[in-house]
């Protein structure tokens, strides 16, 4: 697993309060791992703090699993 | 009107977490005043509040995550956390829990707040001016909103009746049971979870009381001391944080299922000072209506009243203001009144406080018991009136009045009675 895909999936689990096991790359933020609409504001502003990138709106939308959220991350990072 | 009874209550306070510890540990004569460690106070001329003393959840202490997910507080002022909890006891004490979608649509929840999530508000700003709007969490504003308290306890007991909140600042958390008990009494519910709950012991919140010259400052180094109602030493009130939360309950639905009952809901009272914004009506005219306007609607006589919990905050106004009208209500009858003011053990929890105190006023039926006024060490006048200094008095009491009045001037009286079996 790639270090920024380690650090989403830390970011998941802390935000998401759910086990680690659970956070597999394919793994929808509201379908499988319990958020809801707000939580997954909340978790592209925590992408932006970890990374030091600003994910436009347009594009949060098209974040729905982890391994979005890793391909967008590992595209578009400031540091990897 | 239909008659209204309480069968369950929760507590989270500087004394403990559960109603049993606080209420042990607050006839005993212990306090809950401390002095502040979780933020800077060396600039602040208040250095000390009633803080709910933080643990693993044993010997009374409260463990927030008891109570909700961590990753749930993440999202909440602890005012919202404080609300769970002693909704969670009191609904657990009443052995009530709704089993058909019809008993949902009659149980509605009514927990005020006076002036809500101050601390997140606090941090929030700080980081809209710092890292600029990108950054404020979709949470800051759910989790700050007062009415939010019933909201979260609605959702997780499946409350689907009436869904309300007060605000009126340290009446709030008798208004708040005093309107769900009409809310009852009126048919619009069977069951209603009320009360109040604060989180204000952070910078913002001090700092602001400390403006209006309404802390006590003279007992920074004993903290135990600081809140002083009816001495002649006593300073201004201490902040405490909490929540109180009563179960009430039509009382033919409360007999129908054998239901243990603290007391009946016989009387409440309102009234506005339309005064000034902090300071009470210097005649004690909004207070005595207050209490008036309660004793008419339960249909007593003040000879009536065993035992009163008092407003008092221990400032050097409104305590003898307090008294004063007291004293006018009793008339012939204040020579037999036994009050007391549950603050000086606690410090004063703002719109928690009615709601708590409501509590100790259905605690000192049950026990037969007036916890005491600690620190009344000198009183500060001469009165007919047992005020209860330093020691709880076993007395027989069967109607207890809890008196709350708040800035902005609203006034609030419930009166309880012991049912006789």
């Amino acid at each position: 697993m790639s270090d920024i895909a380690e650090r989403v999936k830390k970011i998941v689990v802390e935000h998401l309060g759910v086990d680690a096991e659970k956070v597999t790359e394919n793994a929808s933020f509201i379908d499988d791992l319990g958020a809801d609409s707000l939580d997954t504001v909340e978790l592209v502003m925590a992408f932006e703090e970890e990374f030091g990138v600003e994910i436009p709106d347009d594009a949060a939308e098209t974040i729905l699993t982890v391994g979005d959220a890793t391909k967008f991350l590992e595209k578009n990072a400031a540091q990897a | 009107m239909r008659r209204v009874v309480v069968t369950g209550l929760g507590l989270v306070t500087p004394l403990g977490s559960g109603v049993e510890t606080v209420w042990r540990r607050l006839i005993a004569g212990e306090s809950g005043l401390r002095k502040i460690e979780t933020f800077q106070v060396d600039d602040l001329p208040a250095r000390i509040a009633g803080v709910i003393p933080r643990g693993d959840g044993s010997d009374g202490t409260f463990n927030a995550d008891d109570w909700m997910e961590p990753k749930e507080q993440r999202k909440v002022d602890d005012f919202i956390v404080f609300a769970m909890a002693a909704a969670d006891q009191a609904l657990a004490d009443s052995g009530w829990t709704p089993k058909t979608e019809d008993d949902r649509y009659a149980a509605g929840v009514l927990i005020g707040s006076g002036i809500g999530g101050l601390q997140g508000i606090e941090e929030a700003s700080h980081t809209l001016r710092d890292k600029g709007p990108r950054r404020l969490s979709p949470f800051f504003i759910p989790g700050r909103l007062i009415n939010l308290a019933s909201g979260h306890v609605s959702i997780r007991h499946g409350l689907k009746g009436p869904n309300h909140a007060v605000v009126t600042a340290c009446s709030t958390g008798a208004h708040a049971i005093g309107d769900a008990a009409r809310l009852i009494a009126l048919g619009d519910a069977d069951v209603m979870v009320a009360g109040g709950t604060e989180s204000p012991v952070c910078r913002l919140a001090v700092a602001g009381f400390a403006a209006c010259k309404a802390l006590s400052t003279c007992f920074n180094d004993e903290p135990t001391r600081g809140s002083r109602p009816y001495d002649k030493d006593r300073d201004g009130f201490v902040m405490g944080e909490g929540a109180g939360v009563v179960v009430l309950e039509e009382y033919e639905h409360a007999r129908a299922r054998g239901a243990k009952i603290y007391g009946e809901v016989i009387g409440y009272g309102l009234s506005g000072d339309a005064f000034h914004i902090t300071a009470p009506s210097m005649d004690g005219d909004g207070a005595f209506r207050c209490m008036k306007a309660a004793l008419k609607r339960a249909g007593i006589e003040p000879s009536a009243v065993d035992y009163v919990n008092a407003h008092g905050t221990s400032t050097p106004l409104g305590d003898e203001i307090e008294l004063g009208a007291v004293t006018r209500l009793l008339g012939d009858a204040a020579g037999g009144v036994t009050m007391s003011s549950t603050k000086s053990a606690i410090g004063h929890l703002l719109g928690a406080a009615g709601a708590v105190e409501a509590i100790f006023s259905l605690l000192a039926i049950r026990d037969q018991v007036a916890p005491p006024t600690l620190n009344l060490e000198n009183p500060s006048v001469e009165t007919e009136i047992d005020l209860t200094p330093l020691k709880a008095k076993p007395m027989t009491i069967d109607v207890a009045l809890s008196n709350s009045f708040g800035f902005g001037g609203t006034n609030a009286s419930l009166v309880f009675r012991r049912l006789e079996a």
